[in-house]
């Protein structure tokens, strides 16, 4: 929680050129006041500057629709594994948490080799006659929608298998014995009956894509904008420490009621497991 | 299940584990490829182990490596024993002042963007520095104490949820036959969460040796991490020697996952009780 507070507190502070890049928020004026100088110049920065406005509504936008690409990969193997035998669910689910142990960052690696010009999917393509010229695919907004879905995907199906695998399919049976098609007796018993999983999954794939730094930095090209890379790039690169922290605790504020939804739904989770 | 929606089902199983193992195997395989153009098999002079020699007389990322294993282990160790307090405090007292607070404080960080955990945390550090001198300049001990303020909350939910299944009959009884609280924890309740605590353990270190973002904010100058050297290569393009290190890593965890997993399907066949 200290953390939080520091950040709050250089956010409203002035840009300095020393080390720590920035100015003390409490100054003795005299002999006995202390003066809090809030700068707010900081905010009214990112407000009037349209890049940060931009960047955080990309990073909503692809946040989301990233998850919903997760969530239709996801549910029908979550759903599909929690159907399957005893010793075949678990084989599965090792293999879906395999990918999610090993480094993200070499996950993303791989994509670069998949994906670029003279990579792998253009040098198939090519020689199958399917395309004559390689196709830009890296550094493309589809690479880096490509790689969230691909690193967040573990995350979806895990909470929706726990789910889905204390589901009673008896009433899916029941459904169909009165008459009801797979399509309508899913749409009506599984998916609602499934509503937590769903909620729970697509909050630990959005919320931290929101902010996701390595992989617009590796595969979206310079034209990516998302929040995540342009508080690391005032951090690091503009040594604008003060932007930066602002930049953290609007995200902060925008994200903060998407985890006391998850905590919520979480709870509610674990009190109907009961 | 019917037939048609029992093939719906297997051809997207079939469709996700592609998409999640294609990648993987491209990686593997061009590690043994003697091209320098990562992604073009040169047929003539493959498959080859050239890489391979590369990579372990490469100094930097040896180097890289050997911090890594360090922070990671040290980050683990930690994160075991403060992760097992905590979920031993939030399974065990369930009405005390503050215990959603205490929860929520520690789930939170499993769903926090890496990069606002990574600046908070920095900008803790510099504070306390000027504060009252500790820590001294950014490097190994920042970096640990970084990773481990996250992955603390994993171990935390992962023998928080071993304990919700822990029959508490058992210290009763070793309580009755005259055990003293601290040898109860020792003798009955530490062996049955192993598994938890082994597995929080493993996630622990795994999550550190695999970290940029916090790592690049609370390290110093001269201790970069594996994947902070890795980020620098593959920011300039893909490189063969990223392929090798990525062929080692996924073999070291696999064997590790798939050993741990046998033997606690083992264990608990042995003991007939659930394990996490």
């Amino acid at each position: 929680m200290v953390p939080f507070v520091i950040v709050l507190k250089i956010s409203f502070s002035d840009i300095d050129l020393a080390i720590p890049p920035y100015k003390p928020l409490l100054e003795w004026v005299g002999r006995h006041t202390l003066a809090i100088k809030l700068n707010l110049d900081n905010y009214a920065f990112l407000f009037t500057d349209s890049l940060y406005l931009h960047a955080f509504a990309n990073s909503i936008k692809v946040a989301f629709l990233s998850t919903l690409m997760c969530l239709g990969i996801g549910y029908p193997m979550a759903y599909g594994i929690a159907r399957a035998r005893p010793a075949t669910r678990n084989a599965l689910l090792l293999l879906v948490i395999l990918p999610f142990w090993t480094s993200l960052l070499l996950r993303v690696y791989a994509w670069i080799g998949l994906l670029k010009a003279n990579g792998v999917i253009n040098n198939v393509l090519l020689s199958l006659g399917i395309i004559h010229e390689p196709l830009t695919m890296l550094y493309t907004p589809f690479a880096m929608y490509v790689g969230i879905v691909y690193s967040y995907l573990p995350f979806l199906i895990l909470p929706l298998y726990a789910n889905l695998e204390k589901m009673d399919w008896q009433l899916l049976e029941a459904a169909e014995d009165l008459g009801c098609r797979p399509w309508q007796a899913f749409y009506k018993i599984t998916l609602p009956l499934s509503r937590n999983g769903i909620l729970a999954g697509s909050m630990l794939v959005f919320i931290p894509a929101v902010g996701e730094f390595v992989i617009p930095a590796l595969l979206g090209g310079p034209n990516a904008l998302m929040i995540g890379r342009v508080l690391w790039d005032e951090f690091f690169s503009n040594r604008a420490w003060p932007v930066a922290s602002a930049v953290a605790i609007l995200l902060l504020i925008l994200l903060v009621p998407f985890m006391m939804w998850y905590q919520s739904v979480q709870a509610r989770e674990s009190a109907g497991a009961r | 299940m019917n037939y048609r929606s029992s093939f719906f089902i297997l051809t997207c199983i079939a469709f996700g584990f592609a998409f999640l193992y294609i990648p993987i195997l491209s990686m593997v395989v061009f590690s043994f490829n003697a091209s320098k153009l990562v992604t073009v098999w040169d047929s003539a002079h493959s498959p080859t182990l050239k890489w391979y020699y590369a990579l372990l007389s490469n100094e930097e990322i040896l180097d890289a490596a050997w911090i890594s294993l360090k922070v990671a282990v040290i980050n683990a160790s930690g994160a075991v024993i403060l992760g097992t307090l905590a979920g031993f405090g939030l399974a065990r007292f369930s009405q005390f002042r503050g215990r959603f607070t205490l929860n929520a404080m520690t789930t939170a960080p499993l769903v926090m963007p890496e990069v606002i955990t990574g600046l908070s945390l920095l900008l803790l550090f510099v504070a306390l520095e000027q504060l009252i001198g500790w820590p001294a300049g950014r490097g190994i001990t920042t970096m640990t104490i970084g990773h481990m303020t996250f992955s603390m909350a994993y171990v935390t939910v992962i023998v928080n949820s071993r304990l919700a299944s822990f029959d508490t009959a058992l210290e009763e009884a070793a309580m009755d036959l005259g055990a003293r609280p601290f040898k109860i924890f020792f003798v009955i309740t530490l062996p049955i969460i192993f598994p938890a605590i082994l597995s929080g353990w493993l996630l622990a270190f795994t999550l550190s040796w695999d970290d940029l973002v916090i790592s690049s904010f609370t390290s110093g100058p001269g201790s970069s991490t594996l994947p902070m050297v890795v980020f620098s290569k593959v920011r300039l393009g893909v490189s063969p020697e990223i392929n090798v290190l990525a062929t080692l890593t996924l073999a070291v965890v696999t064997t590790m996952i798939v050993g741990v997993s046998i033997w606690m399907a083992r264990r608990a066949k042995l003991d007939r009780r659930p394990v996490i």
